[in-house]
């Protein structure tokens, strides 16, 4: 999908009933299992709905060859005819069960791989594209927009397609019995259906309402529960139940705007039923009496206009229901439609050479999308094995290196080459092999401490896991731990310490064995003695790999075979840090000088 | 689980009482309409459509008012739905909107202890997904009982017509009946495995995307993908048993009702040619089976959203139940008085509620007595989990301590007015936390006599007026979903703002400037020491790292494993108490460790660690 048409989709509005089949097409085009077997379930569908139709020409052939017929009820007809409907009855029941275990498979089938491409793609987007989003409804894509799908088929689409095809077929038996009471019929239904259609833009527009106060609702009751201490210090309890019930109610009053036209919907739907009975009481009696229809036949024609009522008002239902799965859908797609803007080269790409790297920007200018410069003109050079430290103000621009030595950005203009090779055309395989980085926040998964250092390589064993641990000088820590590898971490790692996640993150980093390390240090304070022990970590973590490291802290700095030093999106100054230190007025001065007086 | 379902249906009943009568008026007018419709149609064909073909004349008058009755019975049906489902409608949201409230109110009144307790996840969803699976069932719920009502008036109305007839009834409907029951029972133990399985699968995904950097960093795509294919496929295969189920009910339940059709032609046959019936009679009764079979869904409907109803239900009714509220006292402080308040522990003992009831409580604090004297600045320094997150939680009371007092200028904490604590005491946790609102909301609060002025000069005071007045639209910017929009280090500077804005007497600080570059976290504990007369004169209580931090501190506090184990100036603990030295030299010592050995990293370790390392439990009270 090229980046016109998505935006073309964005402009147009998303009631619009044009973009509503754009939608199911491009959804189904993108789930070719749905359409597995498709006329096979068509096909059952449609015997099935011959068991609608059945009674109602078993009651019309009842009356005219068993009842009505002179010298009293023929019993023998009756039977017979009774006999025969329970035949084709269970043979369209045997078609029900089997067309609605045939859509199960194939919708869930089909929507469990949309939901693992979805999943897989909200992956390969670029970090700012993720970021960008608010996690929760990137959650919601995989989940409950699928569900909404699934649910829509199985509840919606048995209904939908039984019911269109009992419409065919009743359409099609009552054309047999007549014509003219089939015009009437249709002249009953054709306002409403018209009517009915108008209504259900109107709802599709309320139901996005809906669920836009459902997700302003759910961030307010978020933050009355993550904000429960600040709530509680600052004594604004009052404040934060008054926008409570704001949310609430505001998402009350957007359901009850929903429900009233649907409402109005099924009884346009049900209006046009009494017209149409009225019509064809008036019409067939006055044919019967010309002696084209006999009273069997009027009266299955009542019977096939409940029939009809039937479908239309479910089809209406459904058709609402619609409206969320197809908007439902559309998400799910937007999200497809994203075209990860940091893409792997793939087969065109190249692996990264053998052995240590070095690195190069070549003239690196990086901006945000619609915001300003955050680095300008970088030209650098880090030779293979040396370890760096990239220090700066907030905001300087100094993270921003990391993120582009990870491509999880790539840079507005100019290149960065790992030994030579230009980053965007290094295969992902290979580049997240050889290239890691430690994030700031160590995000550790809600698994043992052992599974989450083997995160990074799932074959090592527990007794490689031990060793590695070892050799950071972590065996103590280990040992220390409740249940040493099998330590649970808790959600989001929130059972350890900060400064021990950090440690977990950092081992997972060493078992992952990159030949050049990104360290996106970590801001939060640990206490003197943690910290310590995490830079002796890091220092035998960082042993023998190109190393760059943002430091947070100067003491990284100092230990770092080289300094650069960032300011306002420039290289202002780099060398070792006893040489920085020289210009007691440069930036490193200042900035070391304040930190020294925060530490000593 | 009937039982059970059927006691939460009441108590919705119970609530919304005018709101549900008027559903089912609705549903009954629509019921009865449905039987009266079977009659008039039987009527219309017996006594217009028959008498009319046999004499091949049209009565005009008859067939006017027949179709004046098909008509009009289908606008009362048309009155029946609006009641019915606007009703059902607005009972469930009314229902809905009522039970956010009181969960939310109950979040808003229980205890912080209460909330540690429970997962953030857990306390999201009983607000909202448990209130609306407890309330569910209401949507169908006036359609189910106007069905039971018009099930008996459809026996009535046959036992009136025709007693052989009526025995097809008698064995169709309670058959269509017990399929519906049967039915529920046996979806619903399939329902909650899917349902359960989907939380999980967004659980997974959830945590995936959340851990997102470091999946992506680590190129572990593939690897991820997997393990949520995984859950998803067992969510696949819940869902198709789901669906096999469906396919052998739902079908079953269309046919019974047709069967039904066909015995009342054969049993209506039989009765005709004895005469005890007419065509009339029996066209009504045909017709009365073919219209019925879809309203007895509604009644399988219910029963089949009872069990999620309970479990809901259940889970929201354990939020509200919940007790342990702390009562405020009824003493204010004199909120004119200018001068920092004094705070004082004595013998406090703390220890978190075990998590079930038999096991004992982790103790967190013993026997802490200290004071923070008026305009004093008091450091509690200690290693991790040594309880002085738990001693700022006591100081402006978020939890209460286990025995001894906390006081605020000699007055128990206990015995304050909630206004007067918030109003003398300002907490900045480790973990700022913002609102979803512009930057002036997140520093006012609403609190009254905080204009823009007094915003900035907090603003000036947290050193956060710079990056706020470069923000695209100043105090009026959104700062996003938990302050996505700005740094680790602007949100830590804005709810220093926060605090200072309400002219705290006494300041806590939690390590509230750890992700605050040194030069301007050095800028901000400057201007607050200032005590030029545009600062608000504090005490204040802080939670430190950085020596420069404790250097500022009239008195240290040296914490170990819950118990003050020493306190006195900076110089004197570190002179006196080797535990005190080590930790806040352990750079120092590091370095100089490192220059020994020829290398950072090397044996042997000068310092012996006095960090409990992992007790399994993150004792920290600000996550």
């Amino acid at each position: 999908m090229t980046a016109t048409t998505t935006t073309d989709r964005r402009q147009s509005p998303p009631t619009e009933s044009a973009s509503t089949w754009q939608t199911l097409r491009r959804g189904l085009a993108l789930s070719p299992e749905l359409r597995v077997g498709l006329a096979g379930t068509l096909a059952l569908a449609l015997v099935y709905m011959v068991g609608r139709v059945a009674v109602p020409v078993a009651v019309q052939q009842g009356i005219d060859r068993g009842l009505t017929v002179p010298g009293g009820p023929d019993l023998d007809v009756i039977a017979t005819v009774v006999l025969l409907t329970t035949a084709v009855l269970v043979v369209t029941t045997t078609c029900g069960y089997l067309m609605t275990r045939r859509l199960f498979v194939v919708s869930e089938t089909a929507l469990a791989n949309v939901r693992t491409r979805a999943f897989r793609h909200v992956h390969d987007l670029s970090m700012l594209h993720q970021q960008s989003e608010r996690r929760g409804s990137l959650v919601s894509r995989v989940t409950s927009d699928v569900d909404q799908i699934t649910q829509f088929l199985q509840w919606g689409g048995v209904l939908l397609l039984v019911n269109l095809g009992q419409l065919v077929v009743t359409t099609a038996v009552m054309l047999a019995y007549s014509w003219q009471l089939t015009l009437v019929v249709f002249a009953a239904f054709g306002p409403a259906v018209l009517v009915i259609r108008v209504l259900q833009r109107r709802l599709g527009a309320a139901y996005g309402v809906v669920r836009q106060r459902m997700g302003t609702l759910l961030a307010a009751i978020g933050e009355s529960v993550v904000g429960a201490p600040v709530i509680r210090a600052y004594g604004i309890a009052g404040r934060t139940a008054r926008r409570l019930d704001e949310a609430i109610d505001s998402q009350r009053r957007a359901q009850q705007r929903a429900i009233r036209i649907s409402v109005l919907g099924s009884s346009v739907g049900e209006l046009a039923a009494g017209l149409a009975l009225a019509g064809v009481v008036v019409l067939g009696v006055t044919l019967g009496v010309d002696g084209t229809l006999s009273v069997g036949q009027l009266t299955a024609f009542l019977f096939l206009v409940t029939l009809f009522i039937q479908p239309v008002q479910i089809a209406t239902e459904v058709l609402n229901e619609a409206q969320n799965a197809i908007a439902g859908w559309r998400r799910v797609l937007d999200v497809l439609d994203v075209a990860p803007d940091v893409a792997d080269p793939g087969a065109q790409g190249r692996d990264l050479p053998a052995g240590p790297l070095d690195v190069r920007f070549a003239g690196v200018s990086f901006a945000y999308p619609g915001g300003a410069r955050v680095l300008h003109d970088v030209d650098l050079e880090i030779v293979a094995k040396s370890r760096v430290a990239v220090v700066g103000e907030t905001g300087s621009g100094k993270t921003t290196f990391a993120k582009l030595l990870t491509r999880l950005m790539d840079p507005s203009t100019g290149e960065v080459l790992l030994s030579g090779v230009p980053l965007r055309q290094v295969r992902f395989g290979s580049l997240r092999s050889r290239v890691v980085m430690v994030p700031q926040d160590g995000f550790l998964f809600d698994a043992t401490v052992g599974e989450n250092v083997r995160f990074a390589r799932p074959e090592l064993t527990d007794e490689q896991l031990v060793a590695a641990f070892t050799e950071l000088g972590l065996a103590d820590w280990l040992d220390g731990l409740p249940a040493g590898l099998d330590t649970p971490v808790g959600e989001r790692g929130e059972a350890l310490s900060v400064g021990e996640r950090q440690l977990v993150a950092l081992a997972r980093a060493y078992v992952a064995d990159p030949d050049l390390l990104v360290l996106d240090e970590a801001t939060s304070a640990v206490d003197p003695a943690t910290e310590v022990r995490l830079q002796r970590t890091l220092d035998a973590v960082t042993r023998g790999r190109t190393t760059l490291a943002i430091a947070h802290r100067l003491s990284t700095a100092q230990a770092a075979d080289e300094v650069i030093v960032v300011d306002r999106g420039r290289i202002v100054q780099r060398g070792p840090h006893d040489e920085l230190l020289r210009d007691p007025e440069s930036v490193y001065a200042l900035l070391y000088a304040s930190w020294l007086e925060q530490t000593r | 689980m009937l039982r059970r379902g059927l006691s939460v249906l009441g108590l919705a009943i119970r609530e919304q009482p005018r709101i549900f009568a008027v559903a089912v008026a609705g549903s009954v007018v629509f019921g009865v309409m449905v039987i009266a419709s079977a009659y008039v149609v039987g009527a219309v064909v017996g006594d217009v459509v028959v008498p009319a073909i046999a004499r091949g004349s049209v009565a005009v008058g008859a067939l006017a008012l027949a179709a004046a009755a098909l008509f009009g019975l289908s606008v009362l049906r048309v009155v029946g739905i609006f009641g019915r489902r606007l009703g059902a409608g607005f009972m469930q949201f009314r229902l809905q909107a009522a039970y956010r409230r009181r969960v939310t109110r109950r979040y808003l009144d229980l205890p912080l202890s209460w909330h540690q307790r429970n997962a953030t996840g857990t306390l999201l969803s009983n607000a909202n997904s448990d209130v609306e699976a407890a309330w569910h069932p209401i949507a169908p719920l006036p359609f189910a009982v106007g069905t039971l009502v018009m099930l008996v008036g459809a026996i009535i109305s046959l036992f009136v017509t025709d007693w052989a007839l009526a025995l097809v009834g008698l064995a169709v409907f309670p058959a269509l009946f017990t399929l519906n029951v049967v039915y529920s029972r046996r979806m619903a133990p399939r329902q909650q495995r899917a349902q359960r399985l989907r939380a999980e699968v967004s659980g997974i995904a959830h945590e995936s995307f959340d851990g997102a950097l470091v999946v992506k960093t680590m190129g572990r795509e593939a690897q991820e993908t997997a393990r949520f294919a995984a859950r998803t496929g067992q969510l696949r295969d819940a869902l198709i048993s789901v669906g096999r189920l469906r396919g052998l009910f739902d079908p079953l339940l269309e046919t019974l009702p047709s069967l039904g059709t066909l015995a009342v032609l054969v049993v209506g046959a039989v009765r005709l040619r004895q005469g005890a019936i007419t065509v009339t009679e029996l066209v009504s009764v045909a017709f009365l089976f073919t219209v019925l079979a879809f309203p007895v869904r509604a009644i399988g409907w219910v029963l089949a959203e009872l069990p999620r109803s309970v479990a809901g239900w259940e889970r929201v009714r354990r939020v509200l139940d919940a007790t342990g509220e702390m009562p405020y006292g009824d003493v204010t402080l004199d909120p004119a008085d200018p001068r920092p308040a004094t705070l004082g522990f004595a013998d406090v003992h703390f220890a978190y509620e075990p998590a079930e009831a038999h096991l004992p409580g982790t103790q967190v604090l013993g026997e802490v007595t200290f004071t923070v004297p008026a305009g004093r600045t008091v450091a509690l320094v200690g290693p991790t989990g040594a309880g002085k997150s738990t001693i700022a939680s006591l100081a402006v009371r978020l939890v209460d301590a286990r025995s001894g007092t906390v006081t605020l200028d000699g007055v128990d904490v206990r015995r304050l007015t909630a206004g007067s604590l918030a109003g003398t005491v300002a907490l900045v946790a480790q973990v700022p936390f913002v609102f979803d609102d512009t930057v002036r909301a997140n520093i006012a609060l609403d609190r009254p006599g905080i204009g823009d002025e007094e915003v900035w000069a907090a603003l000036r005071l947290a050193e956060a007026d710079g990056f706020v007045a470069a923000l695209p639209d100043g105090l009026d910017t959104m700062v996003g979903e938990r302050g996505a929009s700005l740094s680790g280090g602007q949100r830590q500077r804005l709810t220093l703002a926060r605090a200072l804005a309400g002219r705290p007497r006494l300041l806590v600080l939690d390590d509230a400037t750890s992700a605050v570059d040194p030069r301007v976290e050095a800028a901000i504990l400057a201007g607050l020491r200032s005590g030029d007369p545009d600062t608000p004169a504090t005490s204040i209580l802080v939670v430190a790292y950085r020596r420069a931090t404790i250097a500022l501190a009239d008195e240290v506090i040296y914490l170990e494993q819950g118990r003050v184990v020493a306190r006195g100036t900076h110089p004197e603990l570190l002179a006196t108490v080797p535990g005190y030295a080590d930790l806040v030299t352990a750079y120092e010592q590091a370095e100089a460790e490192g220059e020994q050995a020829g290398g950072p990293g090397g044996p042997p370790r000068p310092y012996e660690p006095v960090i409990p390392l992992n007790s399994g439990l993150d004792v920290e009270v600000d996550r």
